[in-house]
């Protein structure tokens, strides 16, 4: 166990490492100077900015001070918003991002393990299939029209709920992160639903039931920690769908968080702040990947034993 | 393989009983050919504008209405289909060409080489892909084609998994030692003995493929960077139909309807195509 742990962390080293590089000499590529503007600048103030900024060095030298700038939590300017660095946007905007995120996996978690096992018990009746029917609606229909149809029902429609917004007004953390987590839900539902399935056949439970214990416990202690690993390796690429589903979630709401900075970067050509970013996720998204291998890892004991 | 032609038709019996799964596959094969009818077929030029009008709701001229700047929005969805699909078909190719290559090559040699490429494999699952594709339209801008070839190369990681477990099962057995024995080449055995025998499970996983892929277009699309305009995909009209859903709600609901319609056809057919080839598997 412990050495597949340190196996693992010392693999995602040079993973990011390579990220980091490609990124960085992928963004070189693109074509134009972070200056060009309608407006042309002098050559002298373009010099200077370019002293500024650094962009005078050779490739190598601009590579090494980026590198070792990010080891030391610096991600330089921003291109488009001067005076501001990406580290700053990124202290900015992640919180936010990170609390629409763990609402949005909560709603997930607790509605696609409940209708999962449900319809696991129950399977074949129509607790089975109700649920079921909802998690393809929910696998079918994108994020990006769930939220405006969302909207448009109970923030338009209805006026129950705020229709955009982050913290301002009463419930408008409601729509974003319902939005947000109900394809997931769909997921861990039908994930949670044949792990059960395949668990509830064995042995073990069967011997559970025969030595007398109630079914909630045989469902509780014995049979969902086998049956929701599915669910718990899940978690971690479903943190990179988070991902892409944040910037979807806060373009539709207007949240102020990182997904929407990143979207924004993207179309604006802020070219350090994309670079920044794109290195902050990779590194966020591999670490979630490892604590979920790691938690699956765990909770099986057949390789706990092995290891 | 006498027994492949029982084998294809054999799924095509269980297929045909499925009804979700025909009426998925009717579905698409409706939409596939109103997709490459739709300059007979639409009513209106997809860019034409009967500005006078401006957004219209749904009348006897145009009967999914107009958006704000006249144009109807039917043909435009039609014509929207063709740059839809033609994404979810295409991308899907180019992964599917990556995908079985890469999953025959270290099924079949196995050892050192197989472990390095799947390794690769694990690592680029773990990278958040969808960031790579958006750097990608960022910095070479967003061309149709470039847009194919990015989604393709992010979509073909499972698909590898697959053909090299499949490749793994299938290169102990006695056809494929006698064809090594008698000296057939490396790619000749690829093609003519390997490849015919993995179809099934290939065809099944490129279906549930392409819905993925369309998702991904519309999503980049949605956000402003995918298909550009005056191009329609059914990716962009649902960006513009939430623009203007306060006033014009059908601007969003009609390309919404579409875009779930097809995502449901294709996965029921994907669903029920691999229930009929592989009558092993459940639904997960």
């Amino acid at each position: 166990m412990f050495k597949v742990f340190i196996k693992r962390v010392l693999m995602a080293i040079p993973v990011l490492l390579a990220v980091a590089t490609m990124t960085f000499f992928l963004i070189k590529l693109a074509p134009g100077g972070p200056f060009d503007a309608e407006k042309a600048v002098s050559p002298q103030v373009l010099k200077n900015l370019n002293e500024v900024y650094n962009l005078d060095a050779s490739q190598w030298e601009q590579y090494t001070d980026y590198m070792s700038g990010i080891v030391r939590g610096d991600f330089g300017p921003s291109f488009k918003y001067p005076g501001r660095s990406v580290t700053e946007m990124i202290g900015i905007g992640l919180p936010i991002t990170f609390e629409l995120a763990i609402y949005a996996i909560l709603i997930a978690l607790v509605i696609g393990v409940f209708a999962g096992v449900l319809a696991a018990l129950k399977r074949n009746t129509l607790l089975d299939f109700i649920p079921m029917a909802i998690a393809m609606i929910g696998i079918c229909v994108p994020t990006f029209l769930m939220g405006p149809l969302l909207v448009l029902i109970f923030g338009i429609n209805l006026e129950w709920l705020p229709v955009a917004g982050w913290g301002q007004l009463a419930g408008d953390k409601i729509l974003p992160s319902v939005t947000l987590g109900f394809a997931y839900a769909a997921y861990i539902a039908r994930l949670s639903r044949g792990g059960m399935l395949e668990v509830l056949n064995q042995d073990f439970i069967r011997t559970a039931r025969a030595k007398g214990l109630s079914e909630t416990m045989v469902v509780i202690k014995h049979a969902m920690q086998g049956g929701l690993i599915p669910v718990v390796s899940f978690l971690g690429p479903a943190i990179a769908g988070l991902l892409a589903g944040s910037f979807v979630v806060e373009t539709i709401f207007q949240i102020p968080g990182l997904g929407r900075f990143y979207v924004e970067a993207a179309l604006n050509r802020d070219y350090t702040m994309i670079l920044g970013t794109t290195i902050f996720f990779s590194a966020m998204i591999v670490f979630f990947n490892l604590l979920s291998d790691l938690a699956a890892l765990w909770l099986n004991p057949r390789s706990r034993d092995v290891s | 393989m006498s027994n492949s032609a029982s084998l294809w038709s054999d799924a095509l019996y269980r297929l045909t009983r499925n009804k979700a799964a025909m009426v998925g596959g009717s579905i698409l094969i409706i939409l596939i050919l109103c997709a490459i009818a739709a300059p007979w077929i639409a009513p209106y030029p997809y860019a034409y504008q009967d500005l006078d009008l401006g957004a219209a709701p749904p009348s006897a001229q145009h009967i999914l209405g107009t958006d704000i700047l006249g144009r109807d929005l039917f043909s435009r969805i039609l014509y929207g289909a063709r740059v839809s699909l033609l994404v979810g078909f295409v991308a899907t190719g180019v992964a599917l060409v990556i995908g079985v290559s890469w999953g025959i090559v270290a099924g079949f040699f196995g050892g050192t080489i197989d472990s390095v490429m799947m390794r690769i494999v694990d690592i680029l699952y773990g990278l958040p892909f969808i960031i790579f594709v958006i750097l990608l339209m960022v910095i070479f801008g967003s061309n149709l084609w470039l847009l194919f070839g990015a989604i393709g190369a992010v979509e073909w990681l499972t698909m590898s998994r697959i053909v090299r477990g499949q490749v793994i099962g299938l290169k102990n057995q006695e056809f494929v030692l006698a064809a090594k024995a008698m000296g057939v080449s490396n790619f000749s055995m690829f093609r003519r003995h390997l490849l015919p025998n993995i179809l099934g499970p290939i065809a099944v996983y490129a279906t549930l493929t392409i819905p993925q892929v369309m998702l991904l277009e519309s999503f980049l699309s949605f956000l402003g960077l995918g298909i550009q305009p005056p191009m329609s995909s059914w990716g962009t009209l649902i960006k513009d139909g939430v623009e203007s859903m306060e006033e014009y709600s059908w601007l969003l609901v009609y390309p919404g309807i579409t875009f779930t319609i097809t995502l449901f056809a294709l996965n029921f057919f994907g669903d029920g195509l691999r229930d009929a080839l592989d009558p092993k598997t459940t639904d997960s």
